[in-house]
């Protein structure tokens, strides 16, 4: 049965007081599927996960079931890694499944560890929770006292006997980039590796390593009572399950939600969140946190699942100049991707210039420094748009911003430079007027000689 | 300040040691374990810490300025994360971070003269649909309207201090939300 919009897989016990206490999670089924899944071998619990078509919630949207059968057969140590580092702007997701529901993330990681052979899996949780990662460190240590942590389980194939420690993160954007996370959970500054190899084969401590998002995690307790099958008829096409959605910005009921894949970002605002506040107009919508190109108000009746984000043909392509299509691979223009689920609504009196300006500086800020494309590109896309929106920009600065999102992406390390490059093509490419109106403000200040000094924070989007 | 860690941190520090194969993956729960034991990282503390995980001092040096919360520098009693990033500046994030420069009379990065608090400007805190957000150690203020701001600072006096607090002396000039390269 496909999810109606009450479904609830990972949302359970939102609301519910107490519901981080492992008597009252317990209550309402929490550990119960420990059984169920002991009694499988881990290779039928790794076939249910791959026909689930559960996908990564983290970000890229990879099948999760296939990147668990990439590690190698017959691995004496496995890691599993929960990446609870969150901080992709406008995503707030992960942090409500862990403050609400704790063991629904340890249960799930209890599941996936004897699925992977895992005998120590990590949480790498962001630095700056500090709330849940008491309420997250409070949990592990029932779980621990209740024997289903740290002690030996009867299982299919002999017994089971796992531990899981929460590492707390120290402040970097970056340490959500799974190569990173690793490093940082080794103990270095989280600098990204070069890939390959890819951590399934060569991850934390030099060991096969599977990295997963906590929301990624909290689905397979589910999975496992139900079945693979089950949780892909939830999903629409070759995306399983429910989704975890972030609603902010200008809206009447903002908030975080647990919806049907296959909802549309049109339904979403008007329907789920109320509207736009003083009954303004939609002007552009990040649709999965900001390294995510926008969409604007005529392209908002596509669902937001993975694959009809990338190509739906509804969805304008990114251009790196007018006339100039920005592809993925030949024949394969981007268009935009779900992402973490971060959807940012503006409305009509949005200065669009500052609001890319601001997230400009969010990368620039956030890299590593390792590459030079990333490092001094992104520097100069925040320097650039910042001037632009701040009325000292230049009609030449338009094309500036095209040639430096180029020479950025797929020229980096990691990722972190295609998402500033993506967004500020994709903007660039949806809101050129406002652009083009914010050089001609530059020019026209110019030339009068009062330029105004191009100060690092500003008032505000309006 | 002490130069040596207190019984019950040797303590934390044998247990954090357990949960990794090797001491260098102890390094980043172990400059928060100083930092909560010190008030800030300095120079003597990374030391200390590099001598007792065993690792270069070079390593625990560069390790403590890649992340934004460590401390360098001594830091208020308490710290205000204010976000600024895209959810929250929509709905007026640098509206309140302003207010809250004002009311607390320092720019952002910077200690107030009385060593109470250290103001950082946040990316984003993962609070989107609740903004503009700010945390101050386990709290977090959701929907922060400048005119709140008064009643939040009020209420963040009352909470536990997370660290001994910067000496007047030391104030105003840092920023220790700053990235090192
Ligand atoms: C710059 C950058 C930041 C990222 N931040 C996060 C994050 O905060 N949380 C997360 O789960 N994944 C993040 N990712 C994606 C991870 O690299 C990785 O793909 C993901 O954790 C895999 O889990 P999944 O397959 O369950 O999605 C980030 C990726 C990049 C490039
Ligand atoms: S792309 Fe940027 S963040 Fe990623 S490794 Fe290179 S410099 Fe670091
Ligand atoms: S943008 Fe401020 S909390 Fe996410």
């Amino acid at each position: 049965m496909p999810a109606d919009r009450t479904t609830k897989v990972v949302t359970r016990l939102f609301g519910t007081a107490g519901s981080s206490s492992i008597e009252v999670a317990m209550k309402h089924g929490a550990y119960s599927r420990l059984a169920t899944a002991l009694g499988m071998t881990p290779a039928a619990i790794v076939d249910e996960v791959k026909k689930s078509n559960l996908r990564g919630r983290g970000g890229a949207g990879f099948p999760t079931g296939t990147k668990w059968s990439f590690i190698p057969k017959g691995a004496d140590t496995v890691y599993l890694v929960c990446n609870a580092d969150e901080s992709e702007p406008g995503t707030c997701k992960d942090r409500e499944l862990i403050f609400w529901d704790p063991h629904l993330l340890i249960e799930g990681m209890i599941l996936s560890s004897y699925a992977l052979g895992c005998k120590h899996a990590y949480i790498y949780i962001r630095g700056e929770m500090m709330r849940e990662v008491a309420v997250l460190q409070a949990a592990v240590d029932e779980a621990y006292q209740k024997g289903f942590l740290g002690q030996e389980m009867r299982s299919a194939v002999g017994t089971f006997k796992m531990d899981l420690t929460v590492h707390r993160g120290a402040g970097a954007y970056i340490c959500g980039e799974e190569t990173s996370l690793l490093n940082s959970l080794e103990g270095r500054r989280g600098w990204p590796r070069l890939k390959p190899p890819f951590p399934a084969v060569k991850g934390l401590f030099g060991k096969p390593t599977i990295v997963n998002n906590v929301e990624t995690l909290m689905n397979i307790p589910w999975i496992v009572e139900h079945g693979g099958a089950k949780f892909a008829e939830l999903g629409v096409g070759k995306s399983g399950g429910t989704r975890m959605v972030c609603m902010s910005g200008h809206l009447n009921k903002p908030g975080v939600f647990e919806m049907p894949i296959g909802i549309t970002f049109r339904q979403m605002i008007d329907e789920v969140c109320g509207g736009v506040p003083g009954g303004r107009k939609v002007k552009a919508v990040i649709p999965g946190g900001s390294s995510m190109p926008p969409l604007d108000i005529d392209e908002l009746d596509v669902p937001i699942e993975f694959d009809a984000l990338m190509s739906d043909p509804r969805i304008k392509p990114v251009m790196v100049r007018p006339g100039q299509v920005f592809e993925l691979a030949p024949g394969r223009p981007l268009r935009t991707m779900a992402g973490s689920g971060g959807i940012v609504v503006m409305d009509d009196s949005t200065d669009i210039v500052a609001v890319t300006a601001r997230i400009m500086r969010f990368y620039a800020h956030e890299s590593c420094g390792q590459c030079t494309p990333c490092r001094e590109g992104t520097g100069w896309l925040a320097r650039v748009c910042t001037r632009l929106a701040n009325g000292a920009g230049r009609l030449e600065d338009l094309e500036l911003l095209s040639s430096i999102s180029y020479g950025i992406a797929g020229n980096t390390i990691c990722p972190l430079g295609e998402a500033a490059a993506w967004p500020m093509m994709g903007f660039l490419t949806k809101f050129r007027a406002d652009f083009e109106r914010a050089a001609a403000t530059g020019e026209a200040n110019h030339k009068a000689g009062r330029v105004p000094a191009a100060a690092h924070t500003h008032g505000g989007a309006h | 300040m002490a130069t040596a860690f207190s019984p019950q941190a040797e303590q934390k520090i044998q247990d954090i040691c357990r949960r990794y194969p090797n001491t260098q993956a102890a390094c980043l729960p172990v400059l928060h374990l100083a930092q909560d034991e010190f008030g800030y990282l300095s120079d003597e503390v990374l030391d200390l810490v590099a001598d007792r995980l065993s690792l270069p001092k070079s390593h625990v040096f560069g390790v403590a300025t890649f992340y934004t919360m460590y401390h360098r520098q001594p830091v208020g009693k308490r710290v205000l994360m204010m976000c600024t990033n895209v959810s929250c500046m929509l709905r007026g994030g640098y509206d309140t971070l302003h207010k809250l420069e004002q009311t607390l009379g320092v720019k952002a990065g910077g200690t107030t003269a009385d060593g109470e608090f250290t103001l950082i400007e946040e990316e984003c805190l993962a609070a989107c649909a609740d903004a503009p957000a700010m945390i101050c150690g386990r709290k977090y203020f959701l929907n922060l309207t400048p005119d709140k701001v008064e009643e939040a600072l009020a209420e963040c006096r009352k909470l536990p201090a997370h660290s001994h607090g910067a000496t007047a002396s030391a104030s105003a000039t840092q920023t220790p939300g700053q990235k090192k390269h």
